[in-house]
């Protein structure tokens, strides 16, 4: 399922900040992570998650350090911040009013035909 | 064969502004995951690594996500580290400079020692600072470069020589104290040893045509650098003058006896340096001065050249006039001079091209109707060591400008190319070091020490 670019955009920071919340990761894994949970539906392209990684950063949520990979590679490791997990509470509140909101009109595709046509 | 691709795929990425060195880092690590992954499912090299350089995104949308969250990468930064130790601590340039600035600091004040204080020195004191300050400065910034460009023993010896044959010539010519040719010598000795301090700059291998006009970009970026030090020494100046009479102490001997002097002299290497180590990182700035002040001259001229044909007014020959027409053929060199050295040899001539002959010319004209007014006149005035040496300079200029006008003029025609300009230039460089030795050695002498 192709996914809008502005939700896109708009879901990033709480997703990453929802995988975070599970433990330290690093780039390559998170996206990995977003494709296992969805099911396969969500696919980011790839280098687009560093610029949102590191304005998360920037803005305290999560604290980035380098490490190493498995086979010794310079690798980068990104942990949530104090700050990060309050922000995350935050956006899931406000992700589930949209949800509930978007969900409880009764849906019927009737209704999608514009009216006086 | 991946590490080679990634290696060209990383140089390919690094050229974007917006992504840094480690971001690079952090981006082939997830490259280099993916492309794993995509072998453990059975794809080949090749095909993996296309596939996850596709999936990292396209340059460009990349690039800018990446500027819209660092934009102060946009602005390049001079880097007091090396770039090699990504970004942390200074490099081992950074800190010899600092040393040698800390050194040509302290060297000064070394007379000191001797009883020769900077302050409330008879004139026998300021006559020796008159005449040697570049002494202690020049060597350390020209030891930096040999330093730097890690010369040849025999290259050493020929820079050392020009040091102490300068330093000895200066200090044992019995000059009368504050008199006309020790002036002139002081004036002329650091123009000399700016032209050694070139032989360190290029390695030794100041035959070079490149390296000479390598060494006329550096000089140019220097004193930008150094004027804008000065200004920020200025601020310094004033703000300790004033907090220290805000507590009713007069500060103004520290001025004097340590910040000033200290300070030109560490400023003249820092300078250096920065000229140095940023040659690469900005824009040079000397050139677009020139582009500003190329017009601006030209229209100068050309109102003097004008008013002077209207309203049939000659140059009123003062004693000191040739003075003032020599810094406005300087200045008028300095400008053909740095335009030349951020022009590219290949691009066919244009309307700058014109305008720099407009220019040349017209300096010409000013000059020669200067030089007449006081040729006829010389006799009356007599041969002063200034006037000599004024009217030597001038020929010098004017020697090189001609001669320009007319590569110029071949150039614009599409006579001749445009490097023949660039190597005149290159070329006449000794005659300014050949001068400036003859102002230091053989003028006391001609006009016995007066």
């Amino acid at each position: 399922m192709d996914i809008g670019k502005d939700l896109v955009a708009a879901s990033a920071t709480p997703l990453v900040l929802a995988i975070l919340s599970e433990g330290e990761s690093y780039g390559y894994a998170i996206i990995k992570r977003v494709y296992e949970l969805s099911g396969g539906e969500m696919q980011w392209t790839d280098g687009m998650l560093y610029p949102v990684l590191h304005r998360l950063e920037h803005n305290g949520l999560v604290k980035a350090s380098w490490g190493e990979s498995e086979t010794g590679r310079r690798r980068k490791y990104y942990r949530l911040t104090e700050q990060g997990s309050e922000e995350l509470k935050n956006q899931r509140r406000q992700w589930r009013v949209v949800n509930e909101t978007l969900f409880s009109t009764p849906f019927k595709s009737s209704q999608l035909v514009p009216q006086g046509i | 064969m991946l590490d080679e691709r990634i290696g060209e795929w990383r140089a390919y990425v690094r050229r974007r502004q917006a992504i840094a060195a480690t971001d690079v880092d952090e981006l082939e690590d997830h490259l280099r995951s993916k492309v794993a992954d995509l072998q453990k499912a059975g794809l080949d090299e090749e095909e993996a690594f296309l596939i996850g350089v596709k999936r990292l995104g396209e340059l460009d949308t990349l690039s800018r996500e990446f500027a819209r969250e660092h934009s102060e990468r946009l602005w390049k930064r001079l880097m007091v580290a090396d770039a090699e130790t990504g970004g942390t601590g200074w490099g081992r340039e950074a800190l010899v400079a600092l040393a040698l600035a800390v050194a040509a600091a302290v060297a000064i004040k070394v007379p000191e020692l001797f009883g020769l204080t900077i302050e409330d020195g008879g004139p026998a004191t300021e006559s020796f600072y008159v005449r040697n300050f570049s002494l202690f400065v020049l060597p350390f910034l020209a030891g930096f470069f040999a330093w730097k460009r890690g010369m040849d023993p025999a290259g050493l010896m020929r820079l050392a020589a020009s040091f102490v044959i300068g330093a000895l010539a200066i200090n044992l010519i019995p000059f009368a104290p504050l008199g006309h040719t020790e002036l002139l010598a002081s004036l002329h000795l650091p123009l000399a040893l700016w032209l050694a301090v070139g032989i360190g700059y290029a390695g030794g291998a100041w035959r070079s045509h490149d390296q000479r006009m390598n060494y006329v970009r550096f000089s140019g970026e220097w004193f930008i650098y150094l004027a804008l030090i000065a200004m920020g020494g200025g601020v310094l100046m004033g703000s300790t003058v004033f907090v220290f009479s805000a507590i009713g102490m007069d500060a103004e001997w520290i001025l004097n006896n340590w910040i000033l002097p200290c300070g030109v002299m560490g400023a003249i290497v820092i300078a250096g340096w920065l000229a140095e180590a940023k040659q690469s990182v900005i824009e040079n700035m000397a050139p677009v001065l020139t582009l500003l002040f190329t017009p601006l001259f030209t229209l100068l001229l050309l109102a003097f050249l004008g008013t002077m044909v209207l309203t049939g007014s000659g140059i009123n020959v003062e004693r000191e006039v040739l003075i003032g027409f020599d810094l406005i053929l300087v200045v008028v060199v300095g400008l053909l001079l740095y335009a030349i050295s951020a022009r590219d040899p290949q691009a066919e001539p244009g309307f700058f091209d014109v305008l720099q002959l407009v220019l040349v010319v017209c300096a010409l004209l000013v000059d020669a109707m200067a030089l007449w007014a006081i040729l006829a006149r010389i006799t009356e005035f007599g041969f002063s060591p200034n006037r000599v040496a004024a009217l030597g300079e001038n020929v010098i200029l004017v020697v090189n400008l001609g001669w320009s006008a007319v590569l110029y003029a071949r150039f614009l025609r599409r006579r001749a190319g445009f490097a023949a300009l660039e190597r005149w230039q290159t070329a006449y460089l000794p005659v300014y070091a050949v001068w400036a030795w003859i102002v230091v050695v053989v003028f006391p002498l001609v006009f016995r020490f007066q």
